[in-house]
């Protein structure tokens, strides 16, 4: 049995929640959109499902915006703030997620200025940075909660004041975040958060763009009236129900998983240290409780993933998306890490049902490998 | 409840709920991730890629995944025109398309690109020549329904398609409604983008494909970017259950297609000719070539609220479900000539794979019954 430890990249899916959706799934099937009483009944689902999703953020129910997953909802985010046409300024955090640098990157060749926040070593924003940025008028600044290679949280509420005393809006990616921290939409000062049910322990296939405040948005899925006529296409209801269930038992097991989670990973980090020649990337910033991104001195994080996987253990390099692309780490670039030691990486993402056991046995294994 | 609502959404298929289960128990793994795991998911959805090609006659690597029919649809006419990098381009539709191209192409007028929407006759239908007559040079991209959703209608796709080729004019084809009814063949069609929904053939909601041809190789600019999935065309974590429910769906849809189209077309005419033999004042919307599972009726003298309020034991629609927020007349029945109280007195009823002829009379009866006596307490003009 692999030991499964990538949760930064997708979640098993909680049983409660596969529960929870098989109704919808086997049942009576409607339309969430259709009039008659199967129509109405979905429609309701998808209404508790909204609820408890804002719950989990501390959101209205109005606020949350129904998307295929984070990908479209960082996309909406970005994309959704401008006026096609007219000129604008957004910026975004260099460590941030292909879906919104890649967003943000389109947006350039549409006349749009683009900024990139460098970060410190420890993948913390450069605040002076962020500080002369915000001197010429920008609509827009994206920044994540919680990285998903490192897992470096950043100082959301006071980058937040920054960009709102500049008069600009903050977009926060917290895909990685959701289920991990305690998130609250207006104590860290978001505009916009993305969120993502397959990071949760929910299905793959669903996201949400939360807006708390007023900010005008732009349709970026034109047809149909379905979320107040910003995002077109039938509701994926079985996907909505779950990641309801999945963001209600988030927030009912937050403490017991972050305090499982945290307990794992310093008895990883510590075992991890004693190794020769390894390093933990960010070790001394602030970060999620479940994420370790390392290297092994001479070792290339894609030759030690494939040793691992035949050992039994599913670990990545960083990101999932760009997996295979033979490039490192833009992350670890961005951090001032170079390159030849930005190739090394592997990132391990625990979970909650991960044990001390599997976590010996991942340094047990590391140690057979290197013949420490 | 008697379900005759299919055009809006189609029950989930045994086969493909078995497909995704497993997915779901325990095969959770991120299909782009480089581990055993991800190695079968990814393995997984390149099956269902070949199983939903296989229904419509297309090549696995032609297939992009979707979140459904109204991505698609998104993708292929902005990236049409977005990857062509011309600000003033011409695209030509229908007045009477599903939302997402209408809503798409308005965007895109906006955006400063011209859109002819043609009218079909009072019939639904759309001659060739009027979309031939309609090109401009500067037409850049043609797009149409095989089949209309509210009235079933199919337009002349197999002689447009080579006429459009051989005049090096994109082709664009909403199949949601069609893939489940009629033989796709795209090996023999010379279209260049066909948006496929998996939750109208028997599939899981939220997802889609759209099939982008490549000899000649249609070209897009992509709509939602991110971490490059979909060789670039569009990014996001593939749903591995749902995509594997859609392939099995597929499949399972082209063991059934050619046993059930005659069936159905039978049924739907048992239901036009029950409402119409007993009623006065019934009208049929919609004529010549036609999907076998759609019946769109319009009944005079009887106001279209009520008539729905009665009718709680039959899953029906007075059009598109995705219009139903606003309540509106059908906008298709009024482009087709009627005015907006015969429009708003329409229902359309959609049957499916396991409609039965006892679903189709009981339905007669209860419409019979219904409209009578919302007749009786009509007043008179």
């Amino acid at each position: 049995m692999a030991v499964y430890f990538d949760h930064n990249a997708t979640t098993p899916l909680a049983p409660e929640v596969l529960e929870a959706m098989l109704p919808y799934l086997q049942g009576p099937y409607a339309n969430a959109s259709s009039l008659h009483r199967l129509g109405r009944a979905a429609r309701d689902a998808v209404e508790q499902a909204r609820q408890q999703v804002a719950d989990l953020v501390g959101a209205m129910p109005r606020d949350v915006i129904w998307t295929s997953g984070g990908t479209e909802a960082n996309n909406l985010a970005l994309k959704g703030v401008l006026t096609p046409g007219r000129p604008a300024r957004i910026a975004y955090g260099s460590t941030e997620h292909p879906a919104v640098m890649e967003a943000a990157e389109s947006l350039r060749g549409q006349g749009v200025d683009v900024a990139v926040l460098p970060v410190d070593g420890d993948g913390a924003l450069d605040m002076a940075a962020l500080a002369s940025t915000l001197t010429v008028p920008t609509q827009l600044v994206s920044l994540m909660r919680a990285n998903n290679e490192t897992g470096v949280i950043h100082d959301i509420p006071t980058v937040s004041a920054q960009v709102h005393a500049a008069g600009a809006l903050l977009h926060v990616d917290a895909v990685q975040a959701a289920g991990k921290l305690p998130l609250d939409v207006s104590a860290l000062g978001a505009d916009l958060m993305s969120l993502s049910s397959h990071k949760l322990y929910g299905p793959k296939g669903v996201g949400a763009l939360v807006r708390p405040a007023p900010v005008d948005l732009r349709t970026q899925l034109h047809g149909g009236a379905q979320e107040d006529g910003l995002r077109g296409g039938t509701l994926n209801v079985p996907a909505i129900v779950g990641f309801g269930a999945a963001s209600a038992l988030a927030q009912a097991r937050l403490q017991t998983r972050t305090a499982h989670l945290l307990a794992l990973r310093d008895r990883l980090q510590a075992a991890l240290q004693t190794l020769p020649g390894v390093e933990v990337f960010a070790a001394a910033a602030p970060r999620l409780p479940n994420t370790v991104q390392f290297r092994l001195s001479g070792w290339e994080g894609e030759a030690l993933l494939m040793r691992l996987d035949r050992l039994g253990f599913c670990v990545s390099s960083g990101s999932a998306c760009a997996s295979g692309s033979g490039e490192p780490s833009h992350v670890l670039l961005a951090m001032g890490i170079d390159p030849e030691r930005a190739f090394g990486a592997v990132r391990v993402s625990l979970g909650e049902a991960n044990t001390e056991a599997e976590v010996a046995d991942f340094v047990a294994a590391l140690r057979g490998l290197i013949g420490a | 409840m008697i379900a005759l609502d299919h055009a809006a959404t189609t029950p989930l298929a045994a086969v493909a709920l078995d497909a995704m289960l497993p997915w779901l128990r325990d095969g959770h793994d991120n299909p782009a991730s480089d581990h055993a795991g991800g190695r079968r998911a990814r393995a997984a959805v390149e099956q269902a890629r070949a199983q939903v090609a296989a229904l419509v006659g297309a090549a696995s690597a032609d297939l992009v995944w979707t979140s459904g029919a109204t991505e698609s649809i998104n993708l292929a006419l902005k990236g049409a025109l977005e990857f062509r990098g011309i600000s003033r381009g011409h695209i030509v539709s229908s007045r009477i398309e599903h939302k997402a191209t209408l809503d798409t192409l308005r965007w895109l007028e906006r955006q400063g690109h011209r859109v002819t929407l043609l009218t079909p006759d009072d019939d639904g239908q759309l001659a060739p020549q009027q979309v031939l007559d309609a090109l401009t040079p500067e037409t850049v991209l043609v797009s149409l329904m095989w089949v209309n959703n509210e009235i079933g209608v199919c337009n002349p796709i197999e002689v447009l398609a080579p006429a459009l080729r051989a005049r090096g004019v994109l082709f664009h084809v909403d199949a949601a409604q069609a893939a489940a009814w009629l033989p796709v063949d795209l090996a023999a069609l010379p279209i260049d983008l066909l948006s496929l929904s998996a939750h109208k053939l028997y599939g899981p909601k939220g997802v889609g494909a759209l099939y982008v041809c490549r000899r000649p190789r249609a070209r897009l600019a992509p709509q939602l970017h991110g971490g490059g999935q979909e060789q670039g065309m569009r990014s996001g974590t593939l749903p591995t259950h749902q995509i594997v429910g859609f392939g099995a769906a597929a499949e399972w849809v082209q063991g059934q297609r050619q046993l059930a189209a005659p069936r159905v077309t039978a049924l739907r005419e048992r239901l036009w000719c029950g409402l119409a033999q007993v009623l006065d004042g019934v009208r049929r919307n919609g004529a010549g070539a036609l999907a076998p599972h759609i019946l769109n009726v319009s009944f005079e003298g009887v106001d279209g609220e009520s008539l729905r309020a009665r009718l709680p034991d039959l899953a029906v629609s007075s059009g598109s479900a995705c219009s139903a927020a606003t309540r509106e007349p059908s906008f298709v029945l009024r482009a087709l000539g009627r005015d907006d109280g015969l429009a708003d007195a329409s229902l359309r009823l959609s049957l499916g794979y396991a409609s039965t002829a006892e679903d189709v009379d009981v339905a007669i009866s209860r419409l019979v019954e219904v409209v009578t006596t919302l007749r009786r307490w009509a007043p008179r003009p």
